[in-house]
């Protein structure tokens, strides 16, 4: 294996990496956990099939392909993203190839108690300092360390106590880039402090002709004590691009968080979502939708971790799998020891709409209370005879049945984002995929 | 929660009942495990050449597999060469009769509660009874052969039947499939074999009680049943052992075919040595059972109730190869004290409109670990396939815990597939409604988890029903009435 090798050297020693650790006195703080992880990364290496939780997606093709940093920053404007934002007041942060673009992002005139930023401006600031690099684990999880290893630049979202903001925040990150080959690490943290209440939308897309281009995003949200997050991810970038995520959420007393995953385009997208219910009377919702085309691998791991009593979760997972595609859900639901009167829910429908599509469902329960209620439900099918037969009937083409079915599988999922306004976008994206 | 956990402490107090050692002689290998073991087994039981040969092919193959840690269950690392594979009782002749019997052997079934005699005469069963490695006694084997049927121990058959042992030994569990299939085929020293020819309905239910009775011993018992075009059996298998404080293997395989229209109804009632209430001593039960649906329209279907041994590792599964087949997995597991079950079920849907039904119920109490793990897998062949699974779990402690992990893999669209799973523990509302029409809450949650059940136990055969609900009541005694 020495291509894997190669990689973890080109990728480690790459020009921001060593910029970031070494050049810029600043990042002392974290520079420790940062070599750490690189350490961590090159002892655990890319994960392959023989690993349970890679069974179904094969990633080892990024061990042979050497990566690099995209040269192509800042060329975006303000008026060229326009027609981007999830709504017209929305708050955006444009991420362009892993680094901000400040000059096309709005962050000017910010409401009062809530700050948005680059790491390189907040160091001094004592929830980054609390928080930044602590909330995901590199130690088991390769693409986090990698991610930790290789980070240029990271956006923070600090809501302060009791602020909460009605107006949308969106991360945009785009892939401008031109080069074959790019890596990009993207870096989010979130902290709602007590009692404040946010809407963040984070959207993922390219433009022109990017050719390979592997995306790891590592986003950690600490939502505190009555605190509510709402929590859009979409997913919208071109056949060439490897997106693997992972979320960390980390739940506090009586807090709220809702989060939704839309993963509409993209060559192999890879979803690690992790909610922590770390403390009594949380509420967490998640939800998830794929459209899977072509040749499309779109593959969804959450864990529902449920460390605490009286705590409610619910999750909501559809897929639809088209063409040769594949789709992968893998639902983990802990219910530790001392979490009596959890109640946790999990369902997962999916849609073959063709002949070559394949699902892999695999939703697990691990319960070790024994005051709880929790279920699971799995399905996979595909559209019902007699419902398209019933549209047909009204003189409904069949293509439009098809998608008008399509359409109101999918948008059960869309009726959880609480933002209207963010809604009718998604809406609105979902509809123009499934014409 | 107080009456609970008094109903806990009684379950943990509960005794094994079948924890007696039959005095009888044995005559066994020496310790450990190589070549002249395999060799020794297969002279002892004087085998012709190519079994002799296919044993060390898979001897051969075992030891370049290493021990599957896969499974959610965690116990201490097996010494292959602390193990005495062959342990025949002596005297070993062939028996006629139940007279013939050695009067100790008949005793220990009479303590068991299942008198060969009394099966005999009554419950119009045949039973063919394994001891620690071979199989003692046959009952009603003439009777069978009239229609045709052969039912016999597996050694008898390799000499009476070879070209049917050969053809179909290994061709639905190959030694190559895993660790402990592959040391079963090496080491298996005897087992039942049965089958029924074309068209022939088997009269009566066909059973084989297993026994490990000697210290220190493995039981590797092989199964194969062969149900030709058109026919139908209804087969039993029921395992008891004595109490002892180390940890014995017993890794059996077991293998049906069956072929075009045919049924094959399979039942456990899985009772092995749990151990005691500290986890120390039991059985590991690692094994393999595997059918498959050769042709269009047949069936098999397992019935299994899991009770027993310290830790379980199987999954009963069915290969749907043929068109229209049927596949059916009913399963109750109850684990107790320091028990761990992994057990669940596999079924792979290649023929078209196959179906398949998974009901499991697993129970877990005191500190056990219960764990489902099903694999549903539906081929891009398999058109207009159909599986329903439903795993519930009741979980009667807070120290216990209840795992889920089924596989849904589908590559065809026309397939059907649904799961669910629910875990719960018995509501105190329903045990207040009981109480209330003065039923105490030990009876009210026997009969609970008895309800809770009745959807397995009604597959089960009638006799065997009983036997099930009575092991049930005695796994959760104290809480069951």
């Amino acid at each position: 294996m020495s291509t894997l090798q190669e990689t973890k050297n080109k990728i480690l020693t790459s020009a921001v990496f060593e910029n970031w650790v070494n050049a810029s006195p600043r990042v002392n703080a974290f520079a420790a956990t940062i070599q750490e992880a690189a350490h961590s990364f090159l002892s655990q290496g890319i994960p392959t099939t023989k690993h349970e939780e890679w069974k179904y997606t094969n990633v080892t093709r990024l061990a042979q392909t050497p990566f690099e940093i995209s040269a192509n920053i800042n060329t975006l404007t303000a008026a060229a993203i326009a027609n981007e934002k999830v709504t017209a007041d929305a708050i955006v942060v444009v991420i362009e190839n892993g680094i901000i673009n400040h000059a096309a992002s709005n962050l000017s005139d910010l409401p009062q108690g809530l700050m948005i930023g680059s790491i390189h401006d907040m160091l001094e600031n004592a929830e980054v300092k609390k928080h930044f690099l602590q909330h995901a684990d590199y130690k088991t999880e390769p693409f986090v360390a990698l991610n930790t290893a290789t980070l240029s630049d990271a956006v923070c979202i600090l809501a302060a106590a009791n602020v909460e903001v009605d107006t949308p925040i969106q991360l945009m990150i785009v892939n401008t880039s031109t080069e074959a080959n790019v890596y990009i690490p993207i870096r989010v943290l979130v902290v709602a402090d007590k009692n404040s209440a946010i809407q963040v939308t984070e959207t993922f897309s390219s433009t022109g002709n990017n050719a390979s281009t592997f995306v790891n995003a590592v986003i950690e949200v600490m939502v505190a004590d009555n605190a509510k997050v709402n929590y859009v991810k979409l997913q919208d970038e071109s056949e060439n691009t490897t997106h693997i995520n992972y979320h960390r959420v980390a739940m506090a007393r009586d807090s709220y968080q809702h989060l939704t995953t839309l993963s509409l385009g993209g060559g192999l997208i890879r979803n690690n979502l992790n909610i922590r219910l770390g403390d009594v009377n949380c509420t967490a919702y998640l939800n998830g939708l794929t459209l899977a085309r072509n040749n499309q691998l779109v593959d969804h791991h959450t864990v529902v971790d449920h460390a605490m009593p009286h705590c409610y979760s619910n999750e909501l997972y559809k897929n639809l799998i088209d063409d040769q595609a594949q789709g992968v859900f893998n639902g983990k639901i802990f219910v530790r020891k001392d979490a009596q009167k959890t109640n946790a829910f999990q369902s997962n429908k999916n849609l073959l709409l063709s002949d070559d599509a394949t699902m892999n469902a695999k939703p697990q329960l691990e319960i070790f209370a024994d005051d709880v209620k929790c279920s699971h439900g799995a399905t996979t099918g595909q559209l019902d005879d007699e419902s398209l037969f019933y549209l047909r009937a009204r003189g409904i083409g069949e293509d439009a049945a098809r998608a008008l079915l399509n359409h109101a599988f999918a948008a059960e999922v869309m009726e959880g984002i609480a933002h209207e306004g963010v809604k009718e976008k998604m809406l609105d994206i979902l509809n123009e995929k499934l014409k | 929660m107080s009456d609970d956990l008094k109903i806990l402490e009684d379950v943990a107090n509960s005794e094994y009942k079948w924890g007696f050692v039959s005095n009888i002689e044995s005559d066994n290998a020496p310790k450990g495990l190589n070549e002249d073991i395999v060799r020794f087994i297969s002279a002892k039981k004087n085998e012709p050449e190519w079994l002799l040969e296919y044993r060390l092919k898979a001897f051969r193959h075992w030891q370049t597999m290493t021990e599957p840690v896969w499974p959610n269950v965690t116990y201490p690392k097996v010494d292959f060469q602390d193990i005495i594979y062959y342990s025949a009782p002596k005297p070993k002749v062939q028996l006629d009769s139940l007279d013939d019997l050695d009067p100790e052997i008949k005793a220990t079934f009479d303590k068991l509660g299942i008198s060969l005699e009394e099966q005999k005469r009554l419950a119009n069963v045949a039973v063919d009874a394994v001891i620690d490695s071979v199989s003692v006694k046959t009952t009603f084997r003439e009777t069978l052969l009239e229609k045709g049927i052969i039912f016999s121990s597996f050694s008898e058959a390799v000499h009476e039947h070879p070209e049917l042992v050969k053809k179909y030994l290994g061709s639905v569990v190959p030694y190559t499939d895993n660790f402990y299939a592959a040391l079963n085929a090496a080491v298996f020293s005897d087992g039942s074999f049965c089958y029924i020819p074309k068209g022939v309905r088997c009269p009566m239910e066909l059973s084989t009680y297993f026994r490990i009775n000697s210290a220190g011993t493995g039981q590797f018992e092989r199964t194969l049943i062969i149900a030709d075009e058109g026919s139908y059996v209804s087969y039993l298998e029921g395992c008891t052992a004595p109490m002892r404080d180390e940890n014995q293997l017993h890794a059996a395989v077991v293998e049906i075919v069956s072929h075009a229209e045919a049924q094959v109804k399979y039942s456990t009632v899985q009772n092995w040595y749990p151990g005691d209430k500290e986890g120390k001593g039991g059985i590991f039960n690692f094994v393999t059972k595997r059918g498959i649906c050769l042709g269009n329209k047949s069936k098999i279907s397992w019935t299994q109730v899991e009770t027993g041994s310290a830790v379980t590792w199987k999954y009963p599964s069915v290969i749907l190869k043929g068109d229209n087949s049927v596949g059916e997995f009913y399963s109750v597991a109850v684990t107790n004290n320091m028990q761990q079950a992994d057990t669940g079920t596999k079924m792979i849907h290649i023929g078209k409109n196959t179906s398949s039904t998974i009901i499991s119920k697993g129970i877990s109490g005191g500190r056990s670990h219960n764990s489902y793990r099903g694999l549903v897998k539906i081929n891009k062949s398999a058109d207009n396939a159909r599986n329903f699974s439903q795993c519930d779990s009741l979980l009667l402690g807070d120290q216990c815990g209840a795992h889920t992990f089924p596989y849904l893999e589908v590559s065809n669209k026309s397939a059907k597939v649904e799961h669910e799973a629910t875990t719960s523990k018995v509501g105190e509302d329903q045990i207040f409604y009981c109480n209330q029409r003065g039923i105490s809450t030990e009876d009210a949650v026997g009969l609970i988890v008895n309800g809770y059940c009745k959807e397995v136990f009604n597959q089960l055969p009638m006799e065997f029903a009983v036997e099930a609900q009575k092991l049930l009541a005695i796994s959760l005694e104290g809480s069951v009435g």
